[in-house]
């Protein structure tokens, strides 16, 4: 059924071609203020000193694909969920398994530490127990309902809101208590595969990305669309806010991550290599904000420097896509999740004074150009 | 139903908690709003309102002024149990000859359905078949969109929407024509027109130099504190398997690190989002008998992240506590942010609080958190602070440790420590002022009867 309802004088040429104008124009706006680049400042930036990061811990238990993970607020204990219809709960210091979860559905897409979301439209919220006897499956309340699958959950800043993005191309914000709609969010033209909300001081705001290639950010009370970057060039897959929630990255199947700067209104920085090509499914930033970590689907991930725009260095261990990464809340470490089945902890050795010895040894292995940056640091 | 008298001095305004009451009493035959028919070319629709009819009978009712019947009717409109005829687009009572409609009851928000893409694609197919060419520029976009990737059940679609136009044509015309404009208005609501490029193109932007400039400054101030940048004092418990680090990083920990008061000094934000921080401003702004602020900027984020149910009862506690004239934790806002605030409580919602919550959020932190950062409870704060030596594990040390790795207490159980915590501190009432006195000493009598009421007082009046 092709589209009816021009108005009079209007042809669909004509719309198009008036909607190219107003992008353009939105662009020579944006250029208007562009003094100057990232890489520009970037350079009166000291070169940060040879990383060493290592995956120490693996946790095993999964059946199949793990899709996700998140830290809960103790920044040792993670909750995961796989497509083995499973939900666990770790204590990823010490290995331990505390809560195991089966669930109906799956595809488990989504899970925060507590709401979890899949491709049966609904995203539930379970509360933890004690008991270890109990059944959590029974006490499981559907809270968020869309007419498409859910891709995304995150609860605001207590834990009776729920934030939600769904293939049915919405955002919406639920009461968690009586799941009532609270508001929704409009605009994205194909199904929203990843939001963020900005870190508390910065207000009432959050980001989204999606099939559209558009990265949107929203006003929490209004349901209003306050801004738009349109710059990837295949699907978003994650969006993550810069700690100071003046910024945000997005990664995608196009095998970029990119950087936006959302006070100056525009993408400041592209992180890419003509050695990745595989897309990149999930991004996270150190605490400072230094350090981009990005997860893809050749298995590794990389590790941006922010500024500079230059990869830091690259994580090898998973043995298949990696689907989540997050640094743990206090940034102590980094948790990954992938469709190998496992969970892996990562964390700098390079900040440890016992180690400078192995850590000479191991950069010489890996890659000898390397040794030479290293040196000259020390 | 109950209704609760929230403004002092004012005993017959009346705080209502649910708004469709008073659209039934303004439908009464008897007292409610004057109807009146409307012309439409050869066809007269009964049942209208005109604006300025609305705003009396709100006004008369409640006894409230013109501007304030203006506002709830509005809200009304907003809400979408009232309807513009002529102007739909715009969602406000006009205070003049300008037609208006009850929305039927079957349209109404407290019915709560959720609002379906599915209904919409079939309201705007019905809308294309009955009269090509009539849809407008952003439903043609929500069309186009919905048709996309509706794809898969566009047969259905098609054909509820041919259903519901041939059990249309067989209506009254006078009855087609009202639940057209009922159905109309109701996606009006919630449906509106997205944002246009138009718009984005003229919102305010910053130099790039400036912003930038702030990223990198980020990354700097924060570089010391980052553990994939920095040493973690004693060590990264990932690293050695020895979670001193964690134990003395604890939320509410006595003694902080020092690092972690470095921190309350890069932002405000920083100091308040770190409980130990918080309480620290807390304390210091006791002393300086303001501790109100930070008491109703607390009770703002409790409304606004909070549970729907408990909302209204927050708004009404925290107008007694903050804002009613001679309460007894009042703050000191402007007039006009006042007035807002106030007019915003009869009917509150999650952000009714937000122009007062503001206000309130830049004075402690263009004034207070500058006065706090040199007070003596900072300065003292500080010096107590610990710097943990570096640990230096030998080899069997770390083996040791890793051997030695313990669980921690489940974050449930510490939940449960913490409801118990508020729970106690909301239920103590205020004290009997005599207990109180009788263990003050006499020297300090004077100073401290004033300081501890304060304190008492002001904690049981508003705890979450």
């Amino acid at each position: 059924m092709a589209c009816q309802g021009l108005q009079k004088g209007e042809t669909l040429e004509s719309l198009k071609r008036e909607s190219e104008t107003l992008k353009k124009k939105l662009e020579e706006e944006r250029n208007k203020l562009n003094d100057v680049e990232l890489h520009q400042v970037a350079e009166k930036v000291e070169v940060l000193s040879a990383l060493s990061i290592k995956t120490r811990r693996v946790l095993k238990g999964h059946g199949n694909k793990v899709l996700c993970m998140d830290w809960c607020k103790d920044k040792r204990r993670m909750v995961s969920s796989s497509q083995d219809g499973k939900v666990i709960v770790w204590d990823a210091f010490t290995l331990n398994k505390e809560h195991g979860v089966p669930l109906p559905c799956t595809w488990v897409l989504a899970c925060a530490y507590a709401p979890l979301s899949g491709l049966d439209n609904k995203c539930s919220v379970i509360p933890l127990s004690l008991d270890k006897n109990e059944n959590l499956a029974a006490k499981k309340k559907s809270v968020a309902m869309h007419t498409n699958y859910v891709s995304g959950c995150s609860f605001t800043n207590s834990d009776m809101q729920l934030l939600t993005s769904s293939g049915d191309g919405t955002c919406a914000l639920w009461d968690v208590e009586s799941g009532q709609l609270l508001q929704s969010f409009h605009g994205h033209t194909a199904d929203v595969l990843s939001l963020d909300l900005a870190p508390s001081e910065t207000g009432n705001t959050f980001v989204s990305g999606g099939c559209d290639m558009k990265a949107n950010v929203w006003d929490m009370r209004s349901g209003q669309n306050i801004q738009s970057f349109e710059s990837h060039e295949s699907d978003i897959n994650c969006v993550k806010y810069y700690p100071s929630g003046d910024a945000f990255a997005s990664a995608s199947d196009d095998a970029t991550c990119r950087f936006y700067d959302l006070r100056a209104d525009r993408e400041v920085a592209v992180y890419q290599k003509d050695s990745i090509i595989f897309g990149a499914s999930t991004c996270d930033f150190s605490l400072s904000g230094r350090l981009l970590f990005a997860g893809y689907n050749d298995y590794t991930i990389n590790v941006w420097d922010v500024l500079k725009g230059t990869r830091a260095t690259i994580l090898f261990g998973h043995e298949n896509r990696v689907s989540r990464v997050r640094v743990s809340p206090d940034g102590t470490a980094l948790g990954s999740a992938s469709w190998d089945s496992t969970l892996r902890v990562s964390w700098s050795f390079s900040t440890g004074s016992n180690y400078i010895f192995r850590f000479i040894k191991l950069l010489f292995w890996v890659n000898s150009r390397l040794v030479l940056e290293f040196t000259v640091a020390f | 139903h109950t209704v609760s008298p929230s403004l002092q001095g004012n005993a017959h305004r009346i705080h209502f908690l649910e708004n469709f009451k008073v659209v039934l009493e303004m439908q009464d035959p008897a007292t409610g709003v004057k109807l009146q028919p409307q012309r439409l070319v050869i066809t007269t629709i009964p049942h209208a309102i005109t604006g300025e009819d609305i705003v009396a009978w709100l006004a008369d009712r409640f006894q409230i002024d013109a501007q304030e019947a203006r506002s709830f009717g509005s809200m009304l409109v907003a809400l979408g149990y009232i309807y513009p005829i002529q102007d739909h687009k715009r969602l406000v009572v006009k205070p003049d000859a300008s037609l208006y409609r009850f929305q039927t009851p079957y349209f109404w928000p407290t019915q709560q359905w959720p609002v379906e893409d599915t209904d919409y694609a079939i309201y705007l197919a019905k809308r294309n078949i009955r009269k090509k060419g009539i849809l407008e520029l952003h439903e043609q976009e929500q069309y186009n969109r919905l048709h996309k990737w509706m794809n898969h059940k566009w047969d259905f679609i098609v054909m509820q929407a041919k259903e519901q136009y041939r059990a249309a044509k067989e209506r009254k015309k006078p009855d087609r024509v009202v639940f057209d404009c009922q159905e109309r208005a109701y996606w009006v609501v919630h449906r509106p027109p997205m944002i246009f490029t138009q718009q984005s193109i003229m919102r305010p932007r910053v130099k790039s130099s400036v912003s930038i400039g702030a990223l990198v400054k980020y990354c700097a101030t924060y570089k010391g504190h980052d553990p994939f940048l920095s040493k973690c004092l004693p060590s990264n418990p990932w690293l050695t398997d020895d979670v001193t680090y964690w134990a003395l990083n604890m939320p509410n920990v006595e003694i902080p690190t020092k690092m972690r008061v470095e921190r309350w000094t890069f932002s405000f934000g920083e100091l308040l989002s770190d409980p130990r921080g918080r309480d620290d401003f807390r304390l210091f702004l006791k002393k300086e008998f303001s501790g109100e602020n930070l008491a109703f900027w607390e009770g703002c984020e409790d409304l606004k992240w909070g549970t729907a149910a408990t909302m209204k009862e927050k708004a009404e506690q925290i107008y007694k506590t903050f804002l009613a004239r001679g309460a007894p934790r009042w703050i000191n806002i402007d007039g006009k942010t006042m007035e807002i605030t106030v007019k915003g409580l009869k009917h509150p919602h999650r952000y009714v609080l937000d122009a007062a919550q503001t206000h309130i959020y830049m004075l402690m932190k263009k004034d207070s958190y500058g006065r706090y950062l040199k007070s003596p409870v900072f300065k003292e704060t500080m010096k107590k602070a610990v710097c943990p030596e570096e640990h230096k594990f030998s080899d069997s040390q770390l083996e040791q440790n890793a051997r030695n790795r313990r669980p921690s207490l489940s974050p449930i159980i510490i939940r449960q420590q913490e409801q118990e915590q508020k729970a106690k501190m909301a239920a103590s009432a205020p004290v009997d002022i005599t207990q109180v006195m009788s263990k003050l000493s006499k020297q300090d009598f004077q100073i401290n009867t004033y300081r501890h009421i304060f304190d008492i007082f002001g904690n049981a009046c508003f705890k979450i």
